[in-house]
């Protein structure tokens, strides 16, 4: 039974397995040896644990099979010509997905550019200047906001958040960037805005844990060699370390992009869900998430189950692919040290 | 630093520009921890305020009342969250840990590489698609919305963060460990059940208890899974009501009362999960497997 695979790459020499297929054939003279209901029982545990294994591999086969199945009805009635209709009629069964990709993507702009400087500058504080007493509850407190689930963000973001936003921050932006048209119109406080800001909450934990980890590996005499050159903590801090880790910061960044992308919950509860475009971050909107999340479980019509569903397929594509290149940049830095986006 | 221990004959002094985007810097540092740490503290801080001010027994032993009508509480709430979840559990631990061991003793090879790199990619695929997954491998085939349903979905959600975690712990384990266990004529199976997985059982754990916290809140999957009920119900085939599942339908609401509740049904959520992820800490830091690393 030497099994190709049972690969020992730490222990050369005989295998001990492998002594099993000599004692089969020896079972009455060395009776101290395994009789050959061991073999049966390695062969069942081997077997059993691949299959768990395997059903890994099924589950993501399974999730792509029935997406792929349940959307077809869809794509055979729109094509392409869906991803860039805005129109959105379940009576008269015309669906166009562009109002909810672009609030997607808008929604998850708006928190990238609030949280990627926030998080940077937290894991560049932990790292780099913060006393070492106080790192170990620091990062236990951001680790904290990420153990929140996603519906309690949404219902502070929906009573606390949106009528800070309406009543103060909407009309200070208003009369001073009033002029970019970004904001304008009326001050209901839900809307991207408010979905953008309550995503960049949620994800500032992730890019920060992880631009961490990744400031971490940076090794210590790049410091001090651009120390010993007189350069000040900051120039230390750009030169010696941002610079070496510029690819895993990216990769984090990105994963948290694809957190905010596939984030159901809270936006659903503040961006307002209607499907519109419009330029003002103002206005409400609605995510791929979000109108799944409304509108799935009332979906009447297998056109608008199928569209509703190809939805959920392209949500799943993009995600797939932000996070794949997400691992691959982490990895380049952290040298195949597994990222941690989930924990 | 500025003050680096050279003597200012032999080196030029370092400019004032150069001081002052130092001191710039550290400053902006600084600011970005309290804005972070400022919403962190404001809803754990509002979520205490509102949950513990809503909170009484009959939130915790009553029936929800009829729509409009004012009391009540989320006893079938909370009951179906513990269904729920521990369908999920059951469904998603063993396999979630079965793929672990495979991965960490046996997926050295091609086929281990293609597993460990799905894994991690199921753990970036939204809640709401999983959920979407629920519905047409569970409610279709029933025909209605079921508390099983979530159960699979949630239990999807669980294996890839065990099954990673697992393969981690079990690959802290000592060599050594199992070449004494076949050393003395162990089977393989019973060497990596009662040595090698024995030796990094807290490990393991922390990771099912890392997913059961991600899993517990979650809120999305079950949208159109178990939709969610006002009435008592323990049946794993029928409509259940989950506590995220009702905080989403009462904020939702117009009504001053579910909205206390909502609240309520928050901290009573938080309280499961920041003890669960407390405990984790307490475990990891009790190292009870340090032995192994």
């Amino acid at each position: 039974m030497a099994n190709p695979a049972f690969p020992r790459p730490d222990m050369p020499g005989p295998q001990p397995v492998a002594g099993a297929k000599v004692n089969s054939a020896a079972v009455e003279r060395a009776p101290l040896l395994r009789s050959s209901s061991g073999e049966f029982a390695d062969r069942t545990f081997q077997s059993a644990i691949t299959a768990c294994g395997l059903a890994v591999l099924g589950v993501l086969v399974l999730i792509v099979y029935e997406l792929v199945t349940r959307s077809q009805l869809s794509w055979h009635a729109f094509g392409f010509k869906f991803f860039a209709s805005s129109e959105w009629d379940p009576v008269r069964e015309q669906f166009g997905a562009l109002p909810f990709i672009y609030g997607t993507l808008v929604s998850s702009l708006v928190a990238l550019i609030i949280a990627v400087p926030l998080s940077i500058g937290v894991a560049v504080f932990t790292t780099e200047m913060c006393p070492k007493a106080l790192r170990g509850p620091l990062s236990f407190f951001v680790e904290l906001l990420a153990a929140i689930p996603s519906v309690i963000y949404g219902l502070w973001a929906f009573f606390v958040l949106v009528p800070l936003l309406s009543g103060y921050v909407q009309p200070f932006l208003a009369s001073t960037f009033g002029w970019t048209g970004l904001f304008s119109g009326p001050h209901y406080g839900i809307g991207m805005l408010a979905a953008g800001i309550i995503l960049a909450i949620m994800i500032i934990p992730i890019i920060s844990s992880i631009a961490r980890e990744v400031l971490m590996v940076v090794p210590q005499h790049q410091r001090e060699g651009v120390l010993a050159l007189g350069a000040t903590r900051w120039e230390m801090i750009r030169v010696g370390v941002l610079r070496n880790a510029r690819a895993g910061i990216v990769g984090a960044i990105i994963l948290g992009l694809g957190r905010a992308l596939g984030e159901t919950m809270a936006v659903t509860m503040v961006i307002g869900n209607r499907p519109e475009i419009s330029k003002s971050l103002f206005a409400p909107g609605h995510t791929m998430a979000s109108v799944l999340a409304t509108e799935f479980s009332e979906a009447t019509g297998d056109t608008y189950l199928s569209a509703l569903v190809e939805i959920g397929l392209a949500l799943f594509l993009v995600t797939i692919i932000v996070n794949a290149l997400a691992q691959l940049m982490v990895w380049t830095v952290t040298r195949g040290q597994p990222a941690r986006g989930n924990a | 630093m500025p003050e680096i221990a050279v003597s200012a004959k032999t080196v030029p002094p370092i400019s004032l520009r150069r001081r002052m985007t130092d001191r710039l810097m550290t400053g902006l540092a600084v600011l970005t921890v309290f804005l972070v740490l400022a919403p962190l503290i404001a809803i754990f801080g509002y979520l205490v305020y509102r949950g513990v001010g809503s909170i009484s027994w009959s939130f915790l032993t009553h029936m929800p009342k009829p729509v409009g009508e004012p009391g009540g509480g989320m006893a079938n709430a909370i009951v179906g969250s513990v269904i729920i979840l521990a369908i999920a559990s059951i469904i998603g631990v063993p396999f979630g840990i079965g793929a672990g061991i495979y991965l960490a003793e046996f997926g050295r090879n091609r086929l281990g590489s293609v597993i460990r790199f799905t894994a991690d990619v199921l753990n970036g695929v939204p809640s709401i698609v999983i959920g979407i997954v629920g519905y047409a491998i569970v409610v279709l085939y029933q025909k209605h919305f079921s508390a099983l349903a979530g159960g699979v979905a949630l239990s999807i959600m669980m294996v890839p963060t065990i099954c990673r975690t697992t393969e981690e712990m079990l690959l802290l384990v000592p060599q050594a460990l199992r070449e004494a266990a076949y050393g003395l004529g162990i089977p393989r199976w019973r060497t990596t059940l009662s040595i090698v997985l024995r030796t990094a059982t807290s490990g393991v754990i922390t990771g099912i208890m890392l997913a059961f916290a991600r899993i517990a809140g979650e809120t999305a999957p079950l949208l159109f899974t178990t939709l969610g009920n006002q009435f008592w119900n323990v049946r794993y085939d029928q409509p259940t009501a989950a506590l995220p599942l009702q905080i989403y339908v009462y904020a939702n609401s117009a009504y001053e009362d579910w909205h206390r509740q909502a609240w309520a049904g928050s901290f009573v959520l938080i309280v499961l999960i920041v003890t669960s992820v407390a405990a984790v800490r307490y475990v990891v830091r009790r190292g009870s497997f340090g032995g192994a690393a």
